[in-house]
């Protein structure tokens, strides 16, 4: 039997005891996990980055007091925890980690994916940040600033990253589209607008 | 684990489900419920995790340290017998099976900020030194900043003390500074150049800069 057969038959006996004490309801897991599967994730706080790159009054709404700035988009989110959100520019790159477990703005932006969680980024990105960041496809100017946030308490952190050129002319549901969750963690630019009369 | 070596490159997997395998969703669910309603808190989940021998840690994977975690805070809030778990893996009667709860222990979770009177002992722009202990339990200073100098630049809310919560011994709110360490500071001539980490550290972990410890 492998490890994740044995965990899966664990979890399993697990559940129906706590169900059996009344400690949790399956219901309730159904519910959380649906949660994440259809209402929470990144294409929340992409909504938020594109009408702060539209919209300079919500921009300065959204790093002054996230929560209230997310509130008005009408997403489903869950305000568990303070947010803080910082703002990339031309002259300053951030990026998010959790050295001592995996915190991650979740209520915002959904379970963070594996590689956020793995020893490898843990250990690296508060010592070399710009190698890591350039092993994922990153590569920053050596007069960039890196301001690596390491979430050891309970703020969480989102990165709002710079809006690609180009995009002068597009929608808010356009620039949602370009702006990825590793562009909110701060291990990638957001997405280039698709080009004009290329092969698609 | 910051500032580790020999972990390698960071694994990213192209196309990631949100899970890797239904039983996953199911520990998460779970945690979440017994957390959240207040059976156990997510300070006391936290140092379970820590607690596991280092092997164990490293080779179970995310979920499977959330797993064993979860049967660790159901057995110390008197919710599970150990070996309740076994004998019902093995479709055996159980040698002892935990009493019914009556009520959770601590109240359902209502945020980590509590607002205090005392006014913050330090201030934006205030020098700090990260103090220079190793406590045996839960704490959320993480070693590679410990005894290592930095700024504040932003006073965060009074918020849960993790280190009495997770171990029942009361909230203790305090103040949170956002504290900025350069790279040369953490990693010496090692350290790349133009980078900065910011921490989130509780009032209890700092010192003034020349000051008493």
């Amino acid at each position: 039997m492998t490890e994740r057969d044995a965990n899966a038959l664990r979890a399993e006996a697990l559940e129906s005891l706590l169900v059996e004490k009344g400690l949790v309801r399956s219901e309730v897991v159904d519910a959380i996990i649906r949660r994440f599967e259809q209402d929470i994730g990144p294409m929340n706080g992409a909504k938020a980055v594109a009408r702060a790159w539209s919209d300079p009054g919500y921009r300065a709404r959204l790093l002054a007091d996230p929560w209230a700035a997310i509130a008005e988009l009408g997403v489903t989110a869950i305000p568990d925890a303070p947010l803080v959100v910082v703002e990339n520019g031309p002259a300053v790159h951030n990026v998010v980690v959790c050295t001592l477990c995996s915190c991650y703005p979740s209520g915002l932006l959904g379970l963070p994916p594996s590689w956020y969680k793995s020893p490898a980024y843990r250990a690296r990105m508060v010592r070399e940040p710009r190698a890591v960041l350039a092993e994922m496809g990153l590569v920053l100017p050596a007069d960039v600033e890196v301001r690596v946030w390491d979430s050891s308490a309970e703020m969480r952190y989102m990165v709002l990253p710079e809006r690609p050129a180009g995009t002068d002319a597009m929608s808010q549901d356009d620039l949602a589209a370009l702006v990825t969750r590793d562009a909110m963690i701060g291990v990638a630019r957001a997405g280039r607008p698709p080009e004009v009369g290329g092969d698609s | 684990m910051g500032g580790m070596h020999g972990f390698g490159r960071v694994p990213v997997e192209a196309n990631e489900p949100l899970f890797h395998a239904p039983w996953e969703s199911r520990v998460l669910g779970m945690v979440f419920q017994v957390v959240g309603t207040g059976w156990s808190n997510i300070d006391a989940f936290r140092h379970a995790i820590e607690r596991l021998e280092p092997a164990t840690y490293l080779g179970v994977g995310y979920y499977g340290r959330w797993l064993r975690a979860l049967e660790t805070i159901l057995v110390e809030a008197g919710l599970l017998e150990p070996g309740e778990l076994e004998a019902c893996l093995a479709a055996a009667p159980a040698r002892a099976r935990a009493a019914p709860p009556t009520a959770p222990r601590h109240g359902a979770f209502t945020g980590v900020l509590r607002p205090i009177e005392a006014p913050p002992r330090f201030t934006v722009g205030d020098r700090v030194l990260a103090r220079n202990i190793h406590p045996p339990g839960h704490t959320r200073l993480p070693r590679y900043v410990r005894g290592k100098r930095g700024v504040v630049h932003r006073v965060h809310p009074a918020c849960v003390f993790p280190d009495t919560h997770a171990h029942g011994l009361g909230e203790h709110p305090q103040y949170v500074y956002g504290v900025r360490f350069s790279a040369l500071e953490l990693w010496g001539p090692d350290a790349e150049s133009g980078s900065a980490v910011h921490l989130d550290l509780f009032e209890a972990y700092l010192t003034p800069v020349g000051g008493e410890p």
